[in-house]
């Protein structure tokens, strides 16, 4: 089985401890992924605002690095719902791009998706005694249609006390550009999110998208909330590290 | 008709908390009970499937289905008058008005009618016009328009409809929803017995029948469509069905969709006016059927669609950027993600084309909608279409080009970020960006922004790997050592 990592712009760029994370837990799962360097990004930032001919140029990237692998695997919902949702629209154009494209959809999947359904894990053997709130991402869920998995894989979790989330369903104000250039509303709906992430009195707050837990962090941040946000993959792999300091709070 | 751009509009109404308050308890409210109630119901995905089944089929055929009810309401009696636009449609129902030398016209809420501006047009002619559901009573006293499409008052708090119903001559009002709503069944009680002509809109027009079906709570519409004598009848073009027994399927979809209601109050089916020897109807019924850019979807694969919307407004209920700025934000008759989308369709050109960029593309409309119209999808698309018009900002599609110039290639992606990490140390502080000034001001004011990373994860990818090939794989922690994926497979 060759399994490609997709690790999206902002992972690289940003948060390079997640892809590393993901790749670390995958290898003690007995997976080893690699990492084809022609990848750069799902090209969303250009296809939401409408410039289709941009986002197809930059999309062709993982088209062209993906050709050779079995399956990919991918810390976001949100870029895999794009290729998921949308690449079947946007190669429409001609056919051999329109059946690359095709091929990438089927093998494709998003990070607790892949854990869950390919390698059929839902105990990953982790211990992680916090107080967790799980943020469901919106593209992951409503666009890939992944639910329940990340939970499966939390609940799971040795000493993890998981609390709903009040109106987890909401967006948290993120939408990619969206978050600047309708500045003000954005930050109202992520203002609300922090809001009810508090009530929860979670330490930590989980998720599986970069894009919301950058955002809700962000805005946390600015606060001085002590609320530590991680990645599903970052909360695995350190839950199966026996030495991992406990240093859930800061 | 708006004067600002979305952002703006949406600016000033994240600034009323009032509104905030109204629109997040109510909507709150009507989210629970549709929750609720088609859970108890069940198998709601088959029935949005059979309700959208059903909506593709009408709209694929709208021709066929419209020329059906069309003659059918003629044979029954009734007018049928095609309006090609606005102006037509207002004409038509003017006419009708001045023939019957009407003085006052009482209405039933009708979003159609909001959409032609009747209630201006009439009153240009000098006839008075009176808004007779609830919702649509308060916010005329308050000389506004709707900002939810079936809770036209949804922004408004208890205490100011006390204060607008006691300037309206109500004496000793309190907030009690009795006491309110008293007053208002007081004064409009006489006003139906005195009024030349009833206007309502229609929920479904059923083909094989000519059959107006309307679906109202509070029984103004059967009064407004009885005792005047003259009943008019103001419906877009696309709101067709083909028979009675897809009408069961929307019994069920409509008011658990709108109001989380099992089902409505009142479903009220109207053939042609009353006929010799009947008790009660009009005499004379006239139907207006809307076009106004509606067919100039039909055969458009991207937005055909919206055609199918049945205005139950479910997807205004769940919309988080909704519930932030309520319905007036949205500068149309139109508001939520169903508005976002119908009004740039139905008015191109670009008053409206900043719409579509008030939504985060969270689905949540999609996920709502009971005929599973793709809003979300049609919101992107309708980006698609304003940039080929070239409605979109100059420095956007240079934004756009340079995104692409750097992401379409490894290497430049690669060094980009390379030169972004040395140009950040001039603004990062405490790893995060916390100046409120730049271009990306509209994320930092609230939000700290993230740094590059030391090391992009490319960057150290030739280490992870050559480190996790020539290590042995970790022994599994926790679990007597045995690898992870052994215990989580054994424990399946």
């Amino acid at each position: 089985m060759k399994v490609a990592l997709f690790v999206t712009c902002l992972v690289d760029s940003l948060y390079p401890q997640v892809g590393e994370a993901m790749v670390r837990l995958l290898h003690r799962l007995g997976v080893d992924v690699d990492f084809p360097e022609q990848q750069t990004c799902c090209g969303q930032p250009a296809f939401n605002s409408g410039y289709w001919d941009d986002a197809r140029e930059v999309a062709r990237t993982l088209l062209d690095a993906f050709d050779p692998y079995d399956y990919v695997v991918s810390p976001s919902g949100s870029c895999c719902g794009m290729i998921y949702h949308y690449y079947p629209d946007l190669f429409a154009g001609d056919a051999e791009s329109r059946r690359r494209a095709a091929a990438l959809t089927e093998k494709t999947y998003e990070f607790s998706q892949f854990l869950v359904r390919v390698l059929e894990v839902s105990d990953v053997g982790a211990s992680f005694p916090a107080r967790a709130t799980y943020h469901p991402s919106c593209h992951g869920s409503r666009l890939l249609g992944v639910r329940d998995e990340p939970l499966e894989l939390l609940r799971h979790v040795r000493g993890l006390e998981l609390v709903p989330l009040p109106y987890a369903a909401d967006c948290c104000g993120f939408g990619g550009t969206f978050a600047v250039k309708m500045g003000e509303l954005s930050s109202a709906m992520v203002e609300d999110k922090v809001r009810h992430v508090e009530e929860t009195q979670a330490q930590v707050l989980v998720g599986t998208d970069m894009g919301c837990l950058m955002n809700i962090g962000g805005r946390m941040a600015r606060e001085g909330r002590r609320v530590r946000v991680m990645h599903l993959a970052q909360l695995l792999y350190e839950g199966t590290q026996a030495q991992h300091r406990r240093e859930i709070v800061g | 008709m708006s004067q600002t751009g979305i952002r703006e509009r949406a600016k000033s109404a994240l600034q009323d908390p009032l509104l905030q308050q109204a629109v997040q308890f109510t909507t709150d409210r009507l989210r629970t009970r549709k929750a609720n109630v088609t859970e108890t119901f069940g198998r709601w995905q088959e029935w949005r499937d059979r309700g959208r089944d059903i909506r593709a089929h009408t709209i694929a055929h709208l021709d066929f289905y419209l020329q059906q009810f069309a003659d059918n309401v003629r044979s029954a009696g009734g007018h049928v008058h095609f309006a090609a636009d606005a102006e037509e449609a207002a004409q038509a129902i003017v006419d009708i008005a001045k023939k019957r030398r009407a003085k006052l016209v009482v209405k039933s809420k009708s979003m159609v009618s909001e959409e032609i501006h009747l209630n201006r047009h009439l009153e240009d002619e000098g006839i008075q016009v009176v808004e007779t559901d609830l919702g649509e009573y308060i916010i005329q006293l308050a000389g506004e328009t709707p900002s939810h499409i079936i809770i036209p008052s949804i922004h408004k708090t208890r205490e100011q409809i006390r204060e607008l119903f006691t300037k309206a001559g109500g004496e000793n009002l309190t907030t009690d929803t009795k006491a309110l709503t008293g007053f208002a069944r007081r004064t409009l009680r006489t006003l139906f017995q005195s009024a030349d002509i009833g206007v309502t809109g229609c929920n479904f027009g059923i083909a094989e029948s000519g059959t107006v079906v309307l679906f109202t709570n509070e029984g103004n519409a059967d009064m407004v469509a009885n005792l005047p004598r003259t009943h008019v009848v103001i419906m877009g073009m696309e709101r067709i069905l083909p028979s009675f027994a897809d009408l069961e399927v929307f019994s069920h979809l409509l008011p658990k969709s709108a109001t989380g209601q099992n089902v409505i109050t009142y479903m009220s089916c109207f053939t042609g006016p009353r006929r010799d020897g009947e008790a009660d109807g009009a005499r004379e019924l006239h139907v207006v059927i809307l076009d106004n850019g509606r067919s100039r979807q039909l055969g458009d694969a991207d937005f055909q669609d919206i055609l199918h919307c049945i205005r139950c407004g479910a997807c205004l209920n769940v919309c988080p950027v909704y519930r932030q700025i309520g319905g007036h934000a949205y500068g149309s008759v139109y508001p939520g993600p169903v508005g976002a989308v119908l009004t740039p369709l139905l008015n191109p050109g670009p008053e409206y084309a900043d719409l579509p960029y008030a939504s985060s593309l969270c689905g949540a409309c999609f996920e709502a909608c009971p005929v599973q119209i793709p809003l979300h999808d049609m919101l992107v698309k309708l980006r698609r279409r304003h940039v080929a018009q070239g409605l979109a900002k100059r420095g956007e599609r240079a934004a756009s080009r340079g995104f692409r110039l750097v992401f379409a290639r490894a290497g430049r992606y690669r060094a980009i970020i390379r030169s972004g990490r040395l140009g950040q140390v001039l603004v990062a502080r405490h790893g995060g960006i916390d100046a409120r000034i730049g271009p990306l001001r509209g994320w930092t004011q609230t939000r700290r922004a993230p740094v590059l990373a030391k090391r992009s994860f490319r960057e150290g990818w030739p280490g992870l790997r050559q480190e996790l090939r020539q290590g042995n794989r970790p022994p599994a922690t926790g679990t007597e050592g045995a690898p992870a994926h052994e215990t989580a497979v054994n424990k399946e």
